[in-house]
């Protein structure tokens, strides 16, 4: 009878779309396994205990008077070795798994793979993808093709995806649940995802971190398509009107609310590097800019007065009350004088076997610095020494 | 009149602050009106003001400071809990086009509001009011180490919570998330008055707690009865040690952390703006490495109370003390070193995310000893299932499921694809609710006879228990489905119409929880009402094992007539086994604190300049900052602090009980 009553939760649950359970991309099903495996480890320990609590509180019981009573017994060594070690071991396992788990699903690391039988090959250069969020909507770049969508991104099935995120005004989280994991979307700093698609479809994007008023509108469709699909989804977007200049952007990026897909035919070469680093105003500082002026040592006092003042950011701002009228810095460089800065990529190893520690055997690539090869683990990864 | 004198006069603050145009929140207004004018009109009727003033605002006595943390921390409950109703019938309508009832500029202030309060003025006050109450009890002393500044403490945590709640008639609350996360909370895009209710709120009420924690750590370390060594400590008196030393160590980082935000809003740095070399990354940094060790700091004494009432209720020693210290201190420690994995998705990189993760697991494992203590506290025990016990019960089985969540997250890939989630939000509610809401509730029955001298309906109490239990799962399973389907927190519109019957499923959770505060709010009721059946007059109704029962319920202002002494963990259980006989002459005049207003006055002052400041008044800011420090140093020349109960009131009371325990003791 009780199982019968919980068909109905059963039916309930059967109908619903378990994206982080049953994700279409590579990455994502790797970390939907860490999610399972480390679920049944813990269950392991947490079963047992839940068990025995109610186990002990029935048989125990005040009014189970056959039962053994030892008021005076509160302590055995064997009992707390167990109770310390069982955990332990269990974390143990689990960090061994997270240590591993952590550096091969490395978002910023680039696929090693294209999926769990499909090794990567040299043929599949990375898409890239520029991403923006914006208040309340979401740009996407392709500087590839030099297309632009907001709040649609396309891409093709077992192509890698390589990412480079940030934002116009405050934190989002850049999240696709059927791709991979999300990471977060920050005003003048940049983060990188690498990813791909196995299964043609349209899933759910959004933004995963609250950031106002029109944050629940804020989401897009990522329309995973095929080769020729795909290439019919750009020739579409170089079809149409739109295109995005700097003040076009400047437009686009003022605070509104459920935006429709729109498609640009063209983008500005630089636009992408000029919102990350801050300077798509005309006359603004730029970041990248700023950074080098102060490794050398900065501007000096003079660098004080090269303000100029900040008559819109975005929202109508208001200075603080307090406070001077806010400034910006004003730039000294044209725009095309910014370099972008060198991208720090971490490239995924061909070679598992190290890292997974099977047989803790040598690595079977040449060693760049010998000295630098542990039996235990293999080659580092060049880029992270 | 000239806008310029209005402008100076009353700063920002406009007749628009008022919500006239929000029928939700005037019809709020209204209820809490009448009800204030009802309470006022009744104290003023039976002349209960100068009493209330004399008795308890000006009390220096711990033990009714304690029950007005707790007073204040279950009145919070209330208006949290209304937002939680709020924000789950949103998001149980808000789908096939439907906006829901609340716009987002209300929603979004909603769910703000309601993490801000149910931590800082909920579970806060709970655990500080229980701690306040009991740990001096515990250990045999006569109050605090301070007790005017436990009174002015208690004061600043009202003032904070006057603040909030002030926020909802005049202005607006934050619409930022309960931490407040920069750039969003910064003055560019936060201008109005939301952030700065959230930043004095929690400045006022962070001078209380920060004090409140000094206080309690010098009342542990040296006012203990003698013979009791650090070993022979109760263990809620360890947890509580061990939670203040969290709070002193961890709440100047919160007040540091949003002084620099209060900077970059009021006089333009950049601490954390998006230019001018400010960085939003080292706010988020710095409010976690305050808000992990918060956990542990509300968690860590509801351990406590699960420790006292298992012992007391499975009639047996506590099983494996020692490792039950052993594993509180490395909680403590290393509740530090773990506040990254709160955003693993930052982009901190493989290595530094895998050490936070692997310390997160790390710290399951004193957690899981704690877990197999009680247990095996329980096994070959003689468990009488009083309310305090089932509370436990529920929280074993409920906690190992967030325990088992938290270290799920703990995984940096897993987290990446639940971080933010409705995932995350069924954890911390899991190990919130299940672990200290449970706690207390657990150490709320077990010590209100101690309290007022009668026992908790039990009836209501369990009707209450289980609402609460049941209504914890429908409420929260849900949410953990729902993470798994990829559906994100704080939003306020769904356009996918199959989620909708799991935010349904939630809501009446939400509702069954209603029904739980009901009943405990019937319980109390009930509880006054036949308080001579439920009367207890032994001072020790459930034959338990620590000093706090030693004494009379409810204690008398000296606690102990004469000091005990400790030879055993379970003090009272090993004087009551030995034959103790209670003295019952050669009575002394005892030493006490003297009341004060100072406490008040000073918060009170302290409020008036947070008030000010919110709404640019600087004239009133100004004006009772200088009555803050004149009162605070008019305070160091009253002479007048200490007086003596008299040798024969201490006889009185004492005969009083003597003949109260013969009387109990024919029938």
């Amino acid at each position: 009878m009780k199982l019968l009553a919980l068909l109905p939760f059963a039916a309930l649950l059967g109908g619903c779309d378990f994206v982080v359970l049953a994700p279409a991309g590579d990455i994502a099903a790797q970390q939907r396994d860490l999610v399972v495996i480390s679920t049944v480890l813990m269950l392991i320990i947490v079963l047992p205990v839940m068990a025995l609590t109610v186990f002990f509180a029935w048989r125990y019981r005040q009014s189970n008077t056959q039962a053994p009573y030892e008021p005076e017994w509160d302590h055995s060594t064997q009992l707390e070795l167990v109770i310390w070690s069982a955990p332990l071991l269990i974390i143990i396992c689990l960090g061994a798994l997270t240590w591993m788990g952590t550096h091969l699903l490395d978002p910023y690391r680039s696929l090693g793979r294209i999926a769990a039988d499909k090794p990567i090959e040299s043929k599949d250069a990375p898409l890239n993808v520029e991403v923006v969020a914006l208040d309340w909507k979401w740009l996407f770049i392709y500087p590839d093709y030099g297309v632009a969508a907001v709040n649609e991104l396309a891409a093709p099935v077992d192509r890698p995806i390589r990412f480079r995120i940030t934002a116009s005004s405050v934190m989002n989280s850049f999240y696709i649940p059927a791709l991979a994991g999300q990471i977060y979307a920050m005003p003048g700093m940049e983060t990188k995802l690498h990813a791909v698609a196995n299964k043609a479809g349209t899933y759910r994007g959004f933004s995963a971190n609250y950031s106002g008023a029109g944050f629940s509108g804020m989401h897009f469709e990522f329309k995973s398509l095929s080769g020729a699909d795909f290439d019919k989804w750009i020739a579409g977007a170089k079809a149409s009107s739109n295109m995005l200049g700097r003040t076009d952007y400047l437009q686009l990026e003022r605070p509104s609310q459920n935006d429709p897909v729109r498609l640009y035919r063209s983008v500005d070469r630089d636009l992408y590097k000029a919102i990350l680093n801050m300077c798509v105003e005309p006359g603004k500082m730029c970041m990248s800019e700023m950074m080098a002026i102060d490794a050398k040592g900065g501007l000096g006092r003079e660098g004080l007065n090269n303000t100029l003042p900040l008559t819109y950011d975005k929202y109508a701002r208001r200075g603080a009350p307090l406070g001077s009228e806010p400034t910006f810095v004003a730039g000294i460089c044209s725009m095309d004088e910014i370099k972008d800065a060198p991208s720090r990529e971490v490239t995924a190893p061909l070679d598992l076997t190290p890292l997974r520690g099977f047989g803790l055997k040598r690595p079977p690539f040449s060693p760049a610095h010998p000295s630098s090869t542990s039996q235990l683990l293999g080659q580092r990864p060049k880029s992270e020494s | 009149m000239n806008p310029d004198l209005v402008k100076m006069i009353f700063g920002r603050l406009n007749l628009d602050a008022l919500p006239i145009h929000e029928p939700i929140l005037v019809g709020t207004f209204a209820v809490v009106a009448t009800g204030g004018l009802a309470l006022f009109a009744i104290v003023t009727y039976f002349r209960l003001w100068s009493y209330l003033w004399r008795e308890w605002f000006t009390t220096v006595d711990h033990k009714r400071i304690g029950i007005m943390y707790m007073i204040l921390g279950i009145v919070m409950l209330l208006r949290g809990f209304a937002d939680a109703l709020m924000m789950r019938l949103q998001q149980a309508i808000a789908f096939n086009g439907s906006d829901g009832y609340l716009p987002a500029h209300h929603y979004d202030q909603v769910f703000t509001a309601h993490g801000v309060i149910m931590i800082f003025f909920v579970a806060m006050p709970l655990v500080t009011g229980l701690m306040n109450y009991v740990v001096p009890l515990q250990i045999g002393a006569r109050d605090v180490s301070f007790p005017f500044l436990n009174n002015f403490s208690f004061w600043m945590t009202v003032g904070g919570a006057v603040l909030v709640m002030m926020s909802l008639f005049v202005g607006e609350f934050a619409r930022t998330g309960w931490l407040a996360y920069p750039p969003l909370s910064n003055i560019g895009y936060s201008p109005d008055v939301g952030v700065d209710y959230y930043i004095w709120g929690l400045q006022v009420a962070g001078v209380g707690t920060t004090l409140s924690g000094i206080n309690l750590i010098c009342t542990i370390v040296k006012l203990r009865a003698p013979g009791m060594t650090m070993m022979k400590m109760p263990v809620f008196t360890w947890t509580s040690l061990c939670t203040n030393v969290l709070i002193v160590a961890s709440f100047p980082v919160l007040t540091a952390v949003l002084a620099l935000l209060s900077l970059d809003r009021y006089v333009g740095t950049n601490f954390f703006t998006n230019d001018f070399g400010g960085n939003p990354m080292m706010y988020v940094n710095l409010i976690w490495i305050w808000g992990h060790p918060e956990v542990y700091i509300l968690v860590l004494p509801a351990f406590g109370i699960f420790s006292e009432v298992t012992a007391t209720f499975s009639g047996k020693r506590l099983f494996g003390y020692t490792s039950m210290v052993y594993a509180t201190v490395v909680i403590t420690i290393l509740s530090y070193l773990v506040w990254l994995h709160h955003f693993f998705t930052m982009g901190s990189g493989a290595s530094v995310n895998s050490f936070f993760g692997i310390t997160t697991m790390i710290i399951s494992i004193p957690t899981g000893a704690k877990m197999f203590n009680w247990l095996f506290t329980m096994y070959r025990g003689r468990i009488r299932f009083e309310l305090p016990m089932m509370w436990t019960v529920a929280f074993m089985l409920t906690f190992v499921i967030g325990g088992m969540t938290g270290v799920l997250l703990a995984v940096p890939p897993a987290d990446f694809v639940l971080h933010n989630s409705l995932f995350l939000i069924a954890h911390f509610h899991n190990v919130i609710i299940g672990g200290v809401l449970f706690g207390l509730f657990a150490g709320i029955n077990y010590w209100f006879p101690k309290a007022f001298g009668f026992r908790l309906d039990p009836f209501w109490g369990k009707l209450s228990f289980w609402f609460w239990v049941s209504g914890f799962y429908f409420a929260f399973m849900p949410l953990y489905v729902l993470g798994l389907m990829g559906v994100t927190r704080r939003l306020r519109v769904f356009d996918d119409p199959t989620l909708q019957i799991w935010f349904v499923i939630a809501a009446f959770g939400a509702f069954l929880i209603l029904l739980g505060i009901g009943a405990m709010l019937v319980q109390f009721a009930v509880s006054i009402l036949r308080r001579e059946q439920l009367k207890d007059t032994t001072g020790d109704p459930w034959n338990a094992r620590t000093l706090e029962w030693a004494t009379s319920s409810p204690p008398p202002d000296y606690n102990f007539a004469f000091t005990p002494v400790v030879y055993d963990n379970d003090a009272w259980w090993d004087m009551k086994r030995r034959g103790y006989r209670r003295p019952l002459t050669g009575f002394r005049p005892i030493h006490m604190p003297s009341s004060t207003g100072t406490g008040i006055i000073l918060a009170g002052f302290a409020t008036v300049m947070g008030f000010a400041l919110i709404w640019y008044i600087w004239w009133l800011a100004a004006v009772s900052f200088v009555a803050l420090l004149a009162v605070a140093i008019g305070h160091t020349f009253n002479y007048h602090r200490d007086f003596h109960i008299p040798a024969d009131e201490v006889v009185r009371t004492e005969d009083a009980r003597t003949r109260v325990l013969a009387a109990g003791a024919q029938t």
